[in-house]
């Protein structure tokens, strides 16, 4: 299909000899919001991973099969340029502290040493901090280094540094699970705002921000893709007896 | 916008590679060191080895003009400076250890105390031995007058007595990270228990920290074992032994360190130089076995 | 019977006090040793003296200038070697620590540690001295370079080892390559830590004579030649020093307070650049 942005087939992972994601196959369009749940260890990060191919780059990583990024198989592609096509935020908020919130935003463009006009870095930075919501915030203080801001606010500079790279899919690993609640509801808002220009995949361990935020939910246990469906209708009508004991709380 | 940025991730990942590569050649080069080192010494100790055997290491004779070598005597020198240097080290040491692991391991004075420590490790050897020529020298000449020895002024206690100076930090920096470590709740269990501070120190701070202290000694002894330029000064630069015990501590010696400093140079046949390089072998052998063990004894108790 | 408390109190208390005798007593020699080398080294110091050549012996006057010049050439040269790398393995020990390369590397960087100064000079002798023929700066510099790369790997693999795996996910979930990521963000965030590790071991071979007695000698006369002997500060002290004649120890004092003077004034610096740039993360 036309609208299709990424799609994983037979998709599996391996760390070492142990099999941590198994085969994988699932379609995802233009801008959707993807929600990927799942108990502790079931392999939805190590698959997050694998799309922009950061799985690989921790000693004894493999994969096998495919995932097609706009048609092409990003495991036949050159990986730092899937990686610059990409965005991903993480876990923790990881501004680079040597840079200031400036340099952070535009850090794909600096630390590769594209050479950009400073007409248009000013308006790269303005507009990534503007459709993170944190420009009005920081736009007085953009030369200093963002050590000062709070850890909401460090995530959505991660996210405008990952925006200014201009992906057409941005990629986030429990991106509020570190987060304190008001923080956590400001980055939900933003999903919101973010679908219309990108996709999202938003691996959380918080069944509740699965339900709040995403179009179609993916549920992964023990390694497989175990159901994708729509939201409301995973979380009301589960096809599968797994899902509905995850949903119930039977294990977390 | 595409096309370009793709041409500069195919040109970056030629740099990735290069620069995986340089990485690996420079830790090579590491290995490529020592394992030289290793070759060299043993190449040109070869004639020295050949022809003396292992006699060479407790031949009492030193005597390059009629090509007689013995080691026997910087062996005594170089095992005689250190152990000496190491007894008289050590209670320094682990009243240092002690006091900024445990009385005072914050403050002014305490940082005092750590910034003068480190300075003693900053000094350069050369101006120890400067110093000790000049300046203790005579003071042991005055004491060996009144004790009714030879007023060499150098030799082996002199020598002895600077090494001790110069190797304090090695053995005072080490204990305060092991002192430090004691867990808090082994000493209040003994607190609790009435034990005074000083009971506490011995009785669980001693023993929980004994192997690392030890290893602290090792490295310590590693450390006086290779010195060398305060040594040559100080040391009185003689390959023959004394007769009696009090002669030896207190007349002039040679360590295997400052004998190669003083007649490297000089030698100028090919079994006198040989036969000083099997002494660098053999220095070379002991400090790194000395070392490496201590090294181990350190990684294997702070990582429990 | 069980030591009354009031015993075993004393006893702490004489334990204490003779702790901290021993600790602070050790304090006298070091302030003998620099304040001797002061008093007797600042009178030497002065312009003719750091801008002349040692005078024959029973000249008045001269100074330390050919060993001022040597010492600088010799460390910058060794620098030029030992940075990089230093630097480099420091990564590589950092980046892969379980390879077999980074475990042998790693004993290899210990081993080097605890060689003795003088055996890295009789090696380097039969490295550079004897193929070149002639004594040299060179090899001098060689020798100094091989005993600092251990305080700049360990140092470097230290401070990067300390930096989270997180920042350099980041760079590289960006389209980063690898060479940059490290060179452009992990390196700069450490920056403290391997400059520190640097002035360190340029405070450490400033003052070392043992490698250059065999590689670089001494010269008393002022030379640029870096494939000839060439005297440096250490040299000098040892030379004069351990020479008959008064104006020659003159000259030593003055040598050693000028090297106390940089070896002090490194270390400080090393302190100051691991407070006061060490980047927050």
């Amino acid at each position: 299909m036309e609208n299709t942005i990424v799609k994983a087939e037979n998709y599996n992972a391996y760390f070492g000899d142990n099999h941590v994601v198994k085969d994988v196959n699932i379609s995802i369009n233009k801008n959707e919001v993807i929600a990927v749940m799942g108990p502790s260890g079931c392999g939805k990060t190590t698959f997050l991973r694998g799309i922009n191919r950061m799985h690989e780059l921790i000693p004894g990583a493999t994969a096998k099969g495919k995932i097609l990024l706009d048609g092409e198989n990003v495991y036949d592609m050159n990986a730092i340029y899937v990686r610059a096509k990409i965005g991903m935020v993480f876990q923790r908020p990881n501004p680079f502290p040597n840079l200031s919130i400036y340099e952070n935003v535009i850090a794909g463009y600096l630390l590769n040493g594209i050479k950009v006009s400073k007409a248009d870095k000013d308006v790269i930075v303005e507009k990534s901090l503007t459709s993170a919501a944190l420009w009005k915030e920081v736009k007085d203080s953009l030369h200093k280094k963002g050590t000062f801001l709070s850890g909401g606010q460090q995530q959505r500079l991660c996210i405008a540094r990952a925006i200014a790279m201009q992906p057409e899919l941005i990629l986030f690993d429990e991106p509020t699970s570190a987060l304190d609640p008001i923080s956590t509801s400001s980055v939900e808002v933003l999903f919101h705002e973010l679908k219309a220009n990108y996709t999202l995949i938003i691996v959380t361990h918080n069944m509740q921000q699965a339900a709040r935020v995403s179009d179609r939910t993916a549920f992964f246990y023990m390694g497989e893709l175990v159901e994708f469906d729509d939201t409301k209708q995973m979380f009301t009508n589960p096809t599968d007896q797994r899902t509905q004991n995850y949903i119930t709380g039977r294990f977390s | 916008m595409e096309n370009k940025r793709l041409e500069l991730s195919n040109s970056q990942l030629k740099w990735e590679i290069l620069f995986k590569r340089i990485l690996i050649a420079m830790s090579i080069i590491l290995v490529l060191i020592i394992i030289g080192v290793l070759i060299t010494l043993i190449l040109e100790s070869m004639p020295s080895i050949k022809s003396l055997g292992i006699g060479y290491l407790w031949g009492k004779v030193w005597d390059p003009v009629q090509n007689i070598y013995g080691a026997y005597p910087f062996l005594v020198g170089t095992l005689l400076t250190s152990f000496i240097a190491l007894i008289i080290s050590v209670p320094f040491s682990y009243a240092i250890a002690i006091y900024l692991g445990e009385y005072n391991p914050k403050g002014w004075l305490s940082d005092l105390l750590k910034n003068t420590i480190e300075l003693i490790a900053a000094v350069p050897s050369i101006i120890y031995g400067f110093w000790g020529l000049f300046v203790l020298v005579p003071v042991i000449r005055t004491l060996e007058i009144n004790l009714h020895i030879l007023p060499y002024g150098v030799g082996i206690f002199t020598a002895s007595i600077v090494l001790a100076v110069m190797i304090i930090p090695y053995g005072a920096s080490l204990g305060i990270t092991l002192i430090r470590m004691v867990p808090s709740p082994l000493k209040e269990g003994a607190y609790a228990l009435g034990a005074t501070r000083f009971e506490v120190i011995r009785n669980v701070i001693m023993p929980y920290t004994r192997t690392g202290l030890f290893a602290g000694v090792l490295l310590s002894l590693g450390r006086a074992l290779g010195e060398t330029m305060a040594v040559t000064m100080l040391i009185g630069n003689t390959s023959a032994i004394a007769s009696t015990f009090k002669d030896i501590i207190f007349g002039p010696g040679n360590t295997m360190a400052s004998v190669i400093a003083n007649e490297f140079t000089e030698a100028d046949h090919t079994l006198y130089l040989s036969a000083l390089i099997e002494l660098g072998l053999v220095l070379f052998f002991v400090t790194v076995v000395i070392n490496l063990i201590g090294k181990r004894i350190i990684t294997r108790f702070t990582n429990n | 019977m069980e030591a009354k408390i009031g015993t075993r109190n004393i006893k702490s208390l004489i334990f204490k006090g003779v702790v901290i005798f021993f600790a602070f007593v050790i304090t006298i020699p070091l302030i003998i040793v620099l304040l001797y080398i002061i008093k007797q080294g600042v009178t030497e110091v002065n312009w003719h003296f750091l801008t002349h050549v040692p005078a024959p012996p029973g000249e008045k006057g001269g100074g330390i200038s050919n060993a001022l010049v040597g010492s600088f050439i010799m460390v910058l040269m060794a620098s030029v070697v030992a940075i990089p790398v230093g630097i480099f393995a420091g990564i590589y020990l950092s980046e892969n620590p379980r390879t077999k390369l980074a475990y042998y590397s790693g004993l290899c960087v210990d081993i080097l540690q605890g060689v003795p100064s003088i055996v890295v000079g009789i090696v380097v002798y039969f490295w550079v001295v004897k193929p070149l023929g002639t004594f040299s700066a060179i090899a001098g510099s060689i020798a100094l370079a091989i005993m600092m790369l251990p305080i700049i790997i360990r140092s470097t693999e230290q401070t990067l080892k300390l930096l989270p795996d997180s920042l350099k996910e980041a760079a590289l979930s960006l389209g980063v390559p690898y060479h940059r990521v490290i060179l452009k963000v992990i390196v700069p965030c450490g920056f403290a830590g391997i400059l520190s590790g640097i002035t360190l071991s340029v405070a450490r071979v400033i003052g070392e004579t043992a490698p250059l007695l065999f590689t670089a000698l001494g010269n008393n006369f002022f030379s640029l030649k870096i494939t000839g002997q060439m005297e440096s500060l250490p040299h000098v002290i040892f030379t004069y020093a351990t020479s008959p004649y008064d104006d020659w120890h003159d000259l030593a004092w003055g040598a050693s307070f000028i090297l106390l003077v940089f070896v002090l004034t490194l270390n400080i610096v090393t302190k100051v650049i691991t407070r006061k740039w060490k980047i927050q993360l």
